[in-house]
């Protein structure tokens, strides 16, 4: 029976995300509605963490916006994402990366991670 | 209850569906039909209008004998689940028709949904009633207790309704205006949205408005 669900899901989730992982630099891109235009937002920051699960998947992108803390939870599977970009992997040793929070500027950077490791 | 026509359906349980504006949706997944026409009942021969649906076809050699007599005139092996809808329209059916969900619901409809809701067993009253409870620490003695249930001398006796520990759920549940969010009638299956009684497996009447 519930073969159902999981095909209801299947339908709606998108496959075509890059793999990224908490660390990465990414550019996500958002669909948006103004007024009666639509235009493309794109969110720039570190994921700093990735929620599992099938149909409830999330990460959270943070950035520095004027001085200002700013994150951002996103659906894995909402199809108001139009892209998920990967600027620059990150090498980082753990999956949820809220101690950046505290960090400011130099100290807040991550290192590369080099595509093999 | 609802006078309508309506069919019977299992809850298959719930998940989450985006719209084209990317809002994630909660919606209980429940497959409906194909349901077949038992019995027709009017008011001329029982009383009332009724059409007596059965759902879920179960194998002829787990049904008893009075009960095979009765499918039989349905031409049907039998079926787990056999429920009446009572409807001025009954007599526009025929025993023996197949009835189907997209007869009833279509995307956007509001229905009626009637169920079974999850027995909860014995339960206190903050559980049961939404009672508030006492505080937890700071030295408090009263944690999760009714407290008082009525005066002294006078009356004498607890006033009928007060509202007291007992036996929770397990009744009949009528949701009203469920919103339908996607039918799929090739594979009898449909969308509501929000959460429906019961628990995964249970049957659901929905009733067509």
């Amino acid at each position: 029976m519930s073969n159902i669900i999981e095909r209801i899901d299947a339908e709606q989730m998108r496959m075509d995300h890059p793999d990224f992982r908490p660390g990465d630099n990414v550019k996500v891109h958002i669909r948006i509605i103004e007024g009666s235009k639509e235009r493309v937002q794109i969110f720039q920051g570190v994921v700093i963490k990735r929620k599992r699960g099938e149909m409830n998947a999330t990460y959270t992108v943070r950035k520095v916006s004027h001085g200002v803390g700013v994150e951002k939870t996103f659906s894995l599977h909402n199809p108001r994402i139009e892209k998920i970009e990967i600027v620059s992997r990150g090498r980082v040793r753990r999956s949820r990366l809220f101690y950046l929070r505290d960090l400011r500027g130099k100290a807040a950077r991550i290192r590369e991670r080099s595509l093999n490791n | 209850m609802p006078k309508s026509m309506g069919i019977l359906g299992k809850k298959v349980g719930m998940t989450r569906v985006y719209t084209e504006l990317g809002q994630a949706t909660p919606v209980t997944v429940v497959q409906a039909g194909p349901c077949k026409v038992l019995q027709v009942k009017t008011v001329e021969t029982d009383g009332y209008n009724a059409v007596q649906l059965g759902f879920d076809a179960k194998k002829a050699s787990r049904v008893n004998k009075p009960a095979a007599g009765h499918f039989a005139k349905s031409n049907s092996e039998g079926y787990y689940h056999i429920r009446e809808f009572r409807s001025d329209k009954a007599a526009e059916y025929a025993v023996g028709q197949e009835v189907n969900l997209s007869e009833f619901v279509k995307a956007g409809d509001v229905v009626d949904i009637q169920g079974t809701s999850k027995g909860k067993g014995f339960q206190g009253v903050m559980k049961r009633h939404g009672f508030k409870g006492g505080g937890g620490a700071h030295g408090s003695n009263f944690h999760r207790a009714p407290g008082s249930i009525g005066c002294s001398a006078w009356p004498s006796r607890v006033i009928k309704g007060k509202r007291m520990p007992g036996r929770m759920g397990n009744q009949t549940v009528l949701r009203k205006n469920v919103l339908v969010f996607d039918v799929r009638g090739d594979e009898n299956v449909v969308l509501f949205k929000g959460p429906l009684p019961g628990a995964k497996n249970g049957l659901l009447k929905i009733f067509a408005k």
